[in-house]
């Protein structure tokens, strides 16, 4: 277990979603606020998130968080930014190749 | 003899259905079937619905796996709506998202987001076949990460191989519930509760009417009786629920109906009580809505065979009311076939008979399975003022209680523009029945009086940038 | 337990005007029935972009506009609930040297009406507004405007002039009125009010009412066409129009942005109006050109509403010219939120005192149907 890793642990908390088996697609490397995660092809952005952290985006009116609801692109309850600027709906969404995710919010 | 063509200026009638899953993809094979190309719309990336939801390029495993005893099923809705593609005899547009419907004269509007970039599409005929949500009902600690729906622990198996947790509570009241517990039982999770809001006794007394679907009640008698052989029996009746927790689900606290109260440590729940339309749509088509007693929720109007009171715009499957999967299909067939009657297509009478029979039979069982799984109005009587009723807005019980009691709002867009609930965006598709049930109780009203929230475009959020001429891509 | 019908004052419509109107009647001690339609601030008055706004107004409107600009200082306290204004004040946007010229004429008319207006320069502009996009050369501020929630506001003044004994009765159409020997009688749902005076507040329904006394309005339905976006980070803490009047554009400190500009559609005989997809997406680049950094956000939702729109642009405020104790006051044109404050109070003014002590000769009702009396007042 790398430094950065524990790290990441402390700060964002374990995997909130668990693989039922080991997926056998390709790896994706993408970003979460900056610090590198893994997924794989065919992950939504939503299970990507997941499996590296328990939460998907800081709540807008409150100092809470939020992980995702429905799953099926009803409640919006779960769109992020990614770094270069777009809204992607992390349920619906699949995770790619280099994508920056931006979780944080900001107090509105 | 060659027949006369249709006269050069008599347009083809254009039939877009709306929704991809077993209505949707069987209106499209009854139309195909009697030559006319419908565009299917549909906001997945393939078809199937949320029911037979595929999932995504990476992810794929054998259906046996993914769908349990409905595999057959699903692989025969798949395999249908296949070759429709492959015959060209649909126009399939996935990944796009219907946000806006008008009416314009004697046709309609749709206003499509498809990959990033607007578009509008004409319609003379529209199969609505927009399925369903579950229908969430708030409790302390709703909010926190690590709480899901039903159908999204479901989804998250299905379409992603992923489970919600490894200790894992189920809360339910419909037969979502021992079918999810089984199907977390086949991945080798062992939910820690299983707990139903809805009481045992109403159950039996609904048996008569079960016993209309002796496969479909056998079915869910076989997923509860596996569940409790496997360890994991459902409790039922259970009074109220609360998910513990700071930052994410550390445990569950419930009460049962002997007035104990449990408490358990897990590190997933997922809860919902039954389905809701997902009318937003038909809304905006200017379909008149009713409320339905038995289920608690509003529905379009629709006739037998499913004609809206719009002409020109039918419903079929979950969109119009919830019925599952195998009414769908024949929902979807029968509203087709009730399209191409109104044009002057010859159907078959019989065919039309054998679907209204079946479809006749299988609402009795729905009846049955309503009042097998009454509304649990139990868990909305209580609800603490501290409690986030919107979860988009964060507006809370207290606010809204607050609101009714100075502002009087009489009916709940009225609560809407007062207090902000539903204003986020889901527009209100969480908890505008909620804010339904708090003003009918707060301000005395019946909950038909307290209306619901009539649907405003997008129905779903669309980006500025795709009105942004410059951002047009693949 | 049967409603007396019998008042002083019947106002037909409960928008902000006439609600407030209400208010203050109740407050001189008169018997007062409103009759609404809908449901009191369920119209124009209740879905508007919400701009409480001075700057930019024909300027014979000012002095009505900077009288209600300091009822509004005081709505709070007035209504006894939070109606959320906020002073943030008003730029108004020039997006060529022409707009700037424009903008610089109508400070020193807005200056004589005694509106003082700020203007900022293009070098000025990118220092003072540094959120503002590259297409905006320069502005002119009015510091002391603002917005407010339009959700709320008549809506109080309904639930205060309730409280005060006023007979508000909503859902209640009005099918005929008349002048009879010693005041009015109204015809509503089921009931014939009797009134000393009328007061006609009925938004684009007032031509119909009008008309029942032998006045014709040219009103046209105006249907604005209004979107909101998810909460961004608040950066514009300004309220925003342009010249040319093409898009206007408020965020609130939650983070939602309003913007409004063009017209929707629907059937005002019907009572229903929606947003036009067409006119949305011709105001999205505007909006993103004037405010890059919205450019990501999402809409979530979009609606429109129903007012009353003159040939000249401007309101019918004051007495009948046909019948002695009706009064008008409507046709606001899309820009009559800030004013029903205001309105509320003239209106009051002229039942008690047959007078106001704003000068309203250019509202006249009979400035449509006798030549010469627009034309002096354009």
């Amino acid at each position: 277990m790398t430094a950065q890793f524990k790290q990441n642990q402390q700060t964002h908390g374990a995997a909130l979603l668990v693989r039922i088996k080991p997926r056998t697609s390709a790896l994706v490397r993408f970003t979460i606020d900056g610090r590198p995660a893994t997924a794989h092809i065919g992950d939504t952005i939503l299970t990507a998130l997941l499996l590296n952290q328990a939460h998907v985006r800081d709540f807008e009116f409150g100092g809470s968080q939020r992980a995702g609801f429905c799953l099926m692109g009803a409640c919006q309850d779960c769109w992020v930014r990614l770094r270069s600027g777009p809204r992607v709906r992390a349920c619906t969404a699949l995770i790619e190749e280099t994508m920056a995710i931006c979780t944080e919010g900001r107090a509105v | 003899m060659t027949l006369p063509g249709p006269p050069a200026n008599v347009r083809r009638t254009r039939v877009v259905i709306i929704g991809a899953g077993p209505a949707g993809v069987t209106a499209a094979a009854t139309l195909a079937r009697h030559g006319v190309t419908p565009i299917v719309i549909d906001e997945a990336a393939k078809p199937g619905g949320q029911i037979y939801r595929q999932p995504p390029d990476g992810a794929a495993r054998p259906p046996r796996e993914i769908y349990g005893f409905d595999a057959a099923k699903a692989t025969r809705i798949h395999g249908l709506f296949k070759d429709l593609q492959s015959a060209a005899k649909i126009d399939y547009r996935s990944q796009t998202l219907v946000w806006n419907i008008t009416r314009n004269e004697q046709r309609f509007r749709l206003d499509l987001l498809h990959n990033g970039v607007q578009a509008t599409l004409d319609a003379d005929k529209i199969i609505l076949a927009t399925g369903a949500v579950d229908r969430a009902l708030p409790f302390p600690g709703w909010v926190l990460p690590g709480v899901f729906t039903l159908g999204a622990a479901q989804i998250a198996l299905k379409s992603q191989g992923v489970a919600i947790g490894r200790r894992v509570a189920l809360i339910g009241a419909g037969p979502l519930l021992p079918l999810l517990v089984n199907q977390y039982l086949a991945v080798g999770i062992k939910p820690v509760a299983a707990l139903d809001v809805a009481p045992f006794i109403a159950k039996l007394r609904a048996f008569g009417g079960l016993a209309a679907q002796p496969a479909t009640l056998l079915k869910g008698a076989y997923y509860t009786a596996r569940a409790a052989a496997l360890g994991c029996a459902i409790t039922s009746n259970v009074r109220s629920i609360r998910a513990l927790g700071d930052s994410r689900v550390t445990g569950l606290a419930y009460a049962t109906a002997d007035g104990k109260t449990h408490e358990i440590a897990c590190d997933g729940i997922a809860a919902s009580f039954g389905l809701r339309s997902e009318s937003q749509l038909a809304d905006l088509a200017g379909c008149r809505f009713e409320f339905d007693n038995a289920s608690r929720q509003w529905q379009p109007l629709r006739d037998r065979v499913g004609r809206s009171s719009v002409s020109g715009v039918y419903i079929a499957g979950d969109g119009a009311a919830i019925g599952g999967a195998d009414v769908a299909e024949l929902a979807g067939e029968q509203a087709a076939l009730a399209l191409l009657d109104d044009g002057g297509t010859p159907t078959s009478v019989e065919r039309r008979h054998t679907l209204d029979r079946a479809l006749r039979r299988q609402s009795r069982f729905r009846r049955a399975l309503e009042s097998a799984y009454p509304f649990p109005a139990h868990l909305v009587a209580n609800i603490p003022d501290g409690l986030i009723i919107c979860r988009c807005e964060g507006i809370t019980a207290g606010q809204l209680r607050d609101s009714i009691a100075r502002r009087h709002p009489t009916d709940v867009n009225r609560l809407k523009a007062f207090s902000r609930l539903g204003m986020g965006r889901c527009q209100g598709r969480m908890c505008g029945h909620v804010g339904a049930e708090l003003l009918a109780a707060h301000a005395g009203c019946g909950i038909v009086e307290a209306g619901r929230l009539r649907a405003q475009p997008p129905i779903k959020p669309i980006p500025l940038t795709s009105a942004l001429a410059t951002e047009v891509s693949s | 337990m049967t409603l007396a019908n019998t008042c002083d004052v019947a106002i037909i419509g409960g928008g902000t005007a006439g609600c407030a109107a209400a208010v203050h009647l109740r407050r001189a001690g008169m018997q007062v029935i409103l009759v609404e339609r809908d449901r009191c601030g369920g119209g124009a008055s209740g879905v508007n972009f919400g701009g409480v706004r001075t700057q930019g107004r024909n300027p014979v409107e000012l002095p009505l506009a900077i009288r209600s600009r300091a009822i509004w200082s005081t709505l709070n306290e007035l209504l006894g609930e939070d109606v959320e204004f906020d002073a943030t004040g008003h730029l108004k946007l020039a997006r060529s040297p022409a707009d700037m010229a424009e903008l610089e004429a109508y400070a020193l008319l807005a200056r004589e009406a005694g509106l003082d207006l700020t203007l900022i320069g293009p070098n000025a502009i990118r220092a003072e507004v540094p959120w503002l996009g590259a297409a905006v050369v320069g502005a002119s501020l009015a510091p002391n405007d603002g917005q407010a929630n339009p959700r709320l506001v008549a809506p109080a003044y309904a639930r205060l002039a309730r409280r005060l004994g006023v007979d508000i009765r909503e859902q209640t159409s009005v099918t005929a009125a008349r002048r009879t020997e010693h005041g009015f009688e109204i015809d509503a749902a089921s009931a014939t009010i009797t009134s000393r005076l009328l007061i006609n507040t009925a938004g684009m329904g007032a031509a119909a009412i009008a008309r029942l006394f032998g006045e014709e309005v040219p009103l046209e339905a105006m249907m604005p066409n209004m979107v909101v976006t998810e909460p961004v980070p608040y950066i514009a803490t300004r309220s925003i129009g342009v010249c040319g009047g093409d898009i206007y554009i408020r965020q609130i400190p939650r983070g939602n942005v309003i913007f409004g500009g063009g017209r929707g559609g629907g059937d005002w005989m019907d009572w229903r109006s929606r947003s036009s997809t067409e006119t949305t997406l011709t105001n999205i680049p505007k909006l993103v050109d004037i405010v890059p950094a919205f450019r990501d956000a999402l809409i979530i939702r979009s609606w429109s509403g129903i007012d009353g729109l003159t040939p000249d642009k401007l309101p019918v405020i004051g007495p009948s010219m046909t019948t002695p104790g009706l009064l008008h006051a409507f046709g606001f044109c899309g820009s009559g939120f800030q004013l029903g404050p205001v309105i509320g109070e003239i209106l009051a003014e002229l039942a008690l005192k047959g007078g106001s002590s704003s000068p309203l000769d250019a509202f006249r009702i009979d400035r449509f149907t006798q030549p010469g009396l627009a034309a002096a007042t354009a």
